[in-house]
This record gives C-alpha cells, structure tokens and sequence, in this order.
C-alpha cells in the first residue's frame, strides 16, 4: 500500500482552520461535555453536580428496557437500510435504462429527501391512520387486525415504512450516479455477447456498485440510528409500550423530557460507542469484498 | 409620494420606538397552544394597554414541557425570561433547583398586597411551601371530571349521572343493553386514572405523604385501591364497554365522545371549552365529578394545569415589571376574562363568588363548569390531598403510562406492571434524591 506524506504548510492549516473549528465546536465539545455528565448527576437547572463513577452506565446497562430499546434500533436500522437501499436501486435502475417518463421520475424522486422528517411522520399518520388511512382497508376485509396503537410490531413497521421512504432519495440519487458512471462500452460489449439486462444488472452492473454500495450501507445505517427521532415523535411516540422506543428517542425522552440529563449522556456516549463499532465493523470485514476501481 | 410615505413611516417608527423605549420590558414564556396560547397573549395584550410603565413581552412554546426545557436550555446560558409557566409534573426540580424568586416575597418586596387567604386551599397547598407561603403564583387551574352523552343515558334508563365506580359499571352494562357499542372511551391517564383517583379516595400515591415531608419516598399507587380499580379498567375493556381510545388507534377520546360513539370519557375541566365549540348541533352532555368506589368517602381532588414561576438572576426593575403583570392577572376582571374565554376555573374565591353573583355559571356554555370547584372545594386538603411532590414526576408518569399499555395489551397482569412501575420509579425518585442530596422542599 501506497503512503502518502505531507509536509506541515500554514496555509493547509488556515485553509483547514474554520472546518476544524466547526467540528470542534459542534462535536467534540459537545461529546466532552456528554461524556463529563455521564460520570455525574447534574441538575436540570445547573446549580452542581456530584461525581458518581460508572453509576448512570451501570443502570443503564442493567435496564432489560434499555436492551429492548437497542433491540428494536437494530431492527429498525438495517430493516430500513435494506429496504430502503433495495428500492433506490431498483427505481435507479429503471431511471437508467431510460425507461418512459423517467426525466420526470428523477426530479420526483429526489424529493422526500427535501422533506423533514417530522413532516413524513404526519403524512404517514394520515396513511398508517387504522380507522381513516390507506391502510384501513386492511380492517374491512378482517376488522381489527391493523391497529398499531396496540400491536407493537405494526407500529415498528409503520416507522420503518416511513424510515426507508424518506431514505430512498439519498440512496437513489448515488445510486444512478454510479450506474451512469459505468462505462458505456461495458454494457454494449456484454450486450453484444448476448447478456440480457437481468444478467447484466447482476454480473456486470451491482459488482461495479460495490464502493457505493459500501458506501450507502454506513451512511444509512448510522443515519438509522441517529436521525429517526423526528418520525418516531410524530408517528408512534416511543409507544405502544416502549415497542418503539428506539435509542435517540429514549435519550430525547429521559433527557429532555426527563430531566435525566445524567442518565441521557451516558445513553449517548453508548450509542455513539455502538455507531462507531458498526462502522468499524463494515470498514475491517465489508470492505474487504468493495472492489474500488 | 413614496418619499413621503417613507419619511411619515419612519417617523411613526421613531416615535413607537421612543415610547417602547421607555417602558420597562420582561419576558414571559408560556406552555399554552392554540386557542388558550391565544388567550394568554391576550392576557399580555390587556396588561401592555392597561398602563403605560411596563411591557410584557410574551412568547409561546410548544407545549408545556417545550417551554420548561426551552427554558433550562436559555437558564444555563442566562438567557431565560423572568416568568415561566411551568406545569406541576416539573414543581419538585424548580423547588429543589432554588432557582426561583418566590412570589409571595416578591409581592412583599414591591409592596404589592394579595390577599393569599382569597385562593382556594387545594390550588394554595399545591404551590405553597411548607410554611404556606406562595412559591409560584397560581394562574390556569382544573381538575378532572367526567363527561357524559345524556341522551345515551336516557335511553338506557339512568337517570343521575353515576357517584360510585359501582354506578357507573351498572351504567355501563345499561348502555351496552340499550345497544351502545361503547360506553368509555379511554385512554391511559396518570392524572386521572391515578393521581387525582388517589386525591378523591384518600389514599396516597406515595410515602412520606406524597414527597411533601422529604426526597427518601417510595411510591405507593401499586399497593393501593388504585390497583383494583386499573384492574376493573382491564375487566370492562374485556367485557367490551371500555375501549381504548387514542391518537395511535385513530380516534382520540374527546373526538369519540363528540361524534357520539362512546358514551363517556374522563378529562380535565378545561376540555369543557373545548367540547363546547367543537360538538354538533344538538348533542346533549354534561359533566360530574369523577365516581369514588363505595366503602371510600369522597375527598377533594387536586388542581392540575399550570402555575407562574419567577426566575432567577434578573434585575429589580423586570422583578417590578412581573410583580405588576401578576398583580394585573389576580385582579377579578381579569380572572373573569380568562375564566370565560377558557375551559379553566377560577382560583380565587373572590373571584368565583364574583362570577356566581352573576349567574355566570347558570347559562350555557358555561353551565355546570363549576362542577370542578366542587370537586376541588369537597373536603379541607389533608396531608393525602394537598397535592403530589416527586421529583423525576415526568419519567414516573411516563413509566405508569407504558406499564399500563402493557397490561391492557395483554402482555402481562395489571398487578405485574403496576408492580414494576412503582419498582421503576422508586429509582428515579433514589436518582433524585442522590442528585439533590442534602437539600429539601421549601
């Protein structure tokens, strides 16, 4: 492998400064302080703090509720990653074959991207809405059997639903991105050979993927853990009974909500912990299979 | 022309801004939404027209709890207004924090008298320190009640709206017999279903009576009549009177009662505005007091809402600007404009003999409001019935809350969630202790 050196230059160091400064001030400051109130009890309204060690973690750590709520973030994160991922590329894949209309697919597609989460949470209120939604329909032909105010695993779905639909646009944007980035002559030469478009999206087109595939599996799957609050707060609330009480929601709620500040931040140094092996995880194992070009 | 325009609106904006210049400004940050948001504004726009010395400047947040944290976030940077509208689930930490001018020695302080006496006992125990003295001013005030379809009830033959928990199942084996689907539409409520259940039956929710003699309590809901009456809730709903009624499963309560599918539900007084604008043409209801189990004599129930807290760090003249706003907000008028143009009771007694005098609560919509009063008024406040002082209320109530999803999910027992409720509360009110140590209630 090829190593790279640098030599020190002051304006590498000027030009670097104010990105440096913005990381420092929204992430490590911000991490220190968390990870200082983790081995403390602070007050909501300031006024001191007393020292209690690895107290908070160790409740946290023994709670079975916190663990359900790790269970069901996992869940959650590579459910939407997958099914997100999986309809980005498929609806990628049409766009790049030209199919009809797909001018106008692209732009659409981009869109519940631009749109806010908690926004997503109340449209998909409306459609996941048991008496008056879409999925209503599912209660005429059988009453009763969709109500996810109290089936916990129908409201996990309806947040992975909503979850994967706003996700789709990222994916699918870096999705084409790449497809179009695949040379011409690759398709033609094995379209010349006789490989139909099934056999060329699978031996030709998904292994030329890989890197973004790679790449869109970590971005998703650390934006699944850390950006679903606003849907879970407008859609399911963390309920019903915790069956959706997913990691930042529980932080939000305890800390916030709570005044558990204390209780918060060590919840918040575990996730971050969590994110970060799942990332080293995917760059020491996954990688090995990306074939960078 | 438009040079003109311009120089006569840029003198109309010297001249305004001189004249705010003038008056000493406050802040005041209040939980309220919507329609009583809108009220509350007004509050601040009658205050600001009334005189000409001071200026509330009155923002609204997005809810109570919003409000609370939106105001440690601007604390902790020093950036906080000088009152605060806090809501009673966050009273144990604003009394801990000492965070607070209290005001009844504000009001001495800018010899400003109140007649303390004039307040209800239920609404002063909740927001008075051991000594009895006002800690935070008393301002939007309810309690709960039940309201009721008299025309479902007619049909099924009652007559009286039901006093007992053991009235009212009759009633609602009535109801189901005439052909009523539902009779309760419910949803799990801490306030209701436990705390202000708690207040009626005389039974306490947890030791030290209820947090107010020291932060070493332990909760008590799991052991008490509270118990078998969630777990009554649980037999109804499988019997099929009670059916659970809320955001996630379509229909909130209210909605159900309002459009005539369920025949009862429980709420605070201040729906009652609220059921009034938004019920059709010729629905006919009305509320009681919330049903005690027989073999309990009924006690009074607790205030819940809101009360005004004035913050810390700020400087004599906000103090004076607040103390005059809050002078304002006691006096009858504006209790009486706030009273008429909410769901909410008067706190005074003053003020409620004012409105009686006038026959306010005779004609409708106001009609039977004051059922509330009674409910608050019923007995003297003992030391089971002043109120509830927990710290790490929120997280307590949001515990009761899943446990009591779980069970009615059918997940486990009533007696099991309650049981682990109570345990997981108990480490809240132990994290609390640990983080206050040494200090107690005023």
């Amino acid at each position: 492998m090829r190593r790279a050196h640098f030599k020190f230059s002051w304006i590498a160091a000027v030009l670097l400064a104010p990105q440096l400064l913005i990381i420092f001030v929204f992430f490590y400051w911000p991490s220190a302080q968390a990870m200082y109130w983790a081995f403390t009890l602070e007050q909501p309204w300031g006024g001191g703090n007393t020292w209690v060690g690895f107290d908070n973690f160790r409740k946290v750590l023994t709670d079975p509720y916190y663990w359900a709520s790790v269970k069901v973030s996992m869940i959650y994160a590579f459910a939407t990653t997958a099914l997100s991922m999986a309809m980005a590329l498929t609806l990628a894949m049409f766009v790049d074959r030209q199919l009809a209309g797909y001018r106008a697919y692209r732009v659409t597609m981009i869109l519940p991207y631009a749109v806010a989460a908690p926004a997503v949470g109340l449209a998909f209120r409306f459609v996941f809405n048991p008496q008056a939604g879409v999925f209503s329909f599912l209660n005429t032909l059988s009453p009763g059997i969709w109500d996810p105010g109290q089936s916990g695993w129908q409201a996990v779905l309806t947040i992975i639903l909503a979850g994967a639909w706003k996700h789709v646009a990222y994916s699918f944007i870096f999705f084409l991105a790449a497809l179009q980035s695949i040379p011409r002559s690759l398709t033609e030469a094995s379209a010349m050979d006789g490989a139909r478009p099934l056999r060329r999206m699978v031996d030709l087109q998904l292994p030329l993927l890989t890197p973004t595939l790679f790449f869109l599996v970590i971005i998703n799957l650390t934006d699944s853990f850390t950006d679903s609050f606003g849907i879970v707060d407008t859609l399911t609330g963390g309920g019903p009974f915790r069956a959706t009480d997913l990691m930042v929601y529980k932080i939000y709620a305890d800390g916030f909500r709570g005044f558990d500040y204390s209780g918060a931040a060590a919840q918040s140094i575990v996730l971050m912990a969590l994110v970060m092996a799942l990332t080293f995880v995917q760059f020491r194992y996954v990688e090995r299979r990306v074939h960078y070009s | 022309m438009m040079n003109k325009l311009a120089t006569a609106a840029c003198a109309l904006m010297a001249l305004t801004g001189a004249a705010h210049a003038d008056k000493i400004k406050f802040e005041y940050w209040y939980g309220l939404t919507g329609d009583l948001g809108n009220v509350v504004l007004e509050t601040c726009n009658r205050f600001n027209a009334s005189q000409d010395q001071y200026e509330a400047v009155c923002v609204g947040h997005d809810g109570y709890e919003k409000a609370v944290q939106n105001t440690i976030a601007a604390f902790r940077a020093g950036k906080h207004p000088v009152l605060l509208q806090s809501f009673d689930a966050g009273t144990a930490d604003l009394m801990l924090s000492g965070q607070f001018y209290p005001v009844h020695q504000m009001m001495k302080d800018f010899d400003i008298t109140i007649d303390w006496a004039n307040y209800f006992p239920g609404i002063a125990n909740y927001y008075s320190s051991s000594t009895g003295d006002f800690i935070s001013m008393p301002f939007n005030s309810s309690t709960p009640v039940f309201y009721y379809n008299k025309a479902h009830f007619a049909k099924a033959g009652i007559t009286d709206a039901p006093q007992t928990w053991e009235q009212m199942e009759a009633a609602f084996k009535a109801l189901k017999a005439s052909g009523q689907e539902c009779s309760w539409a419910y949803s799990p409520d801490s306030w209701i279903d436990m705390e202000q259940f708690s207040m009626a039956h005389n039974i306490p929710v947890a030791s030290n009576n209820n947090g107010y003699d020291g932060l070493d309590t332990e909760l008590l809901f799991n052991t008490t009549q509270h118990l078998k009456h969630m777990e009554n809730i649980q037999k109804w709903m499988d019997d099929g009177y009670v059916q659970l009624r809320t955001q996630a499963s379509g229909k909130i309560a209210r909605d159900s009662f309002v459009e005539g599918e369920c025949s009862v539900f429980f709420s605070s007084i201040a729906d009652h505005n609220t059921v009034h604008k938004v019920a059709p043409e010729g629905l006919e209801w009305d509320v009681s007091m919330i049903p005690v189990y027989e073999g309990f004599e009924r006690h009074n129930t607790v205030v819940g809402g809101a009360s005004l807290w004035v913050l810390a760090g700020k400087s004599d003249d906000e103090y004076k600007a607040a103390a005059a706003y809050l002078a304002f907000l006691a006096t009858p008028e504006s209790e009486e404009f706030f009273v008429s143009n909410t769901g909410y009771i008067p706190v005074t007694k003053g003020g409620y003999q004012a409105l009686l005098d006038k026959g306010f609560y005779e004609a409708e919509p106001y009609k039977n409001r004051d059922i509330a009063l009674k409910s608050l008024t019923f007995t003297e406040p003992g030391p089971l019935t002043r109120g509830i002082r927990l710290g790490g209320f929120i997280q307590i109530r949001a515990e009761w809350k899943a446990e009591v999803e779980a069970a009615l999910a059918g997940q486990k027992t009533m007696k099991e969630a309650l049981d682990t409720a109570a345990a997981r509360g108990n480490e809240q009110l132990s994290r609390f202790a640990q983080t206050y140590a040494g200090k107690s209630f005023p």
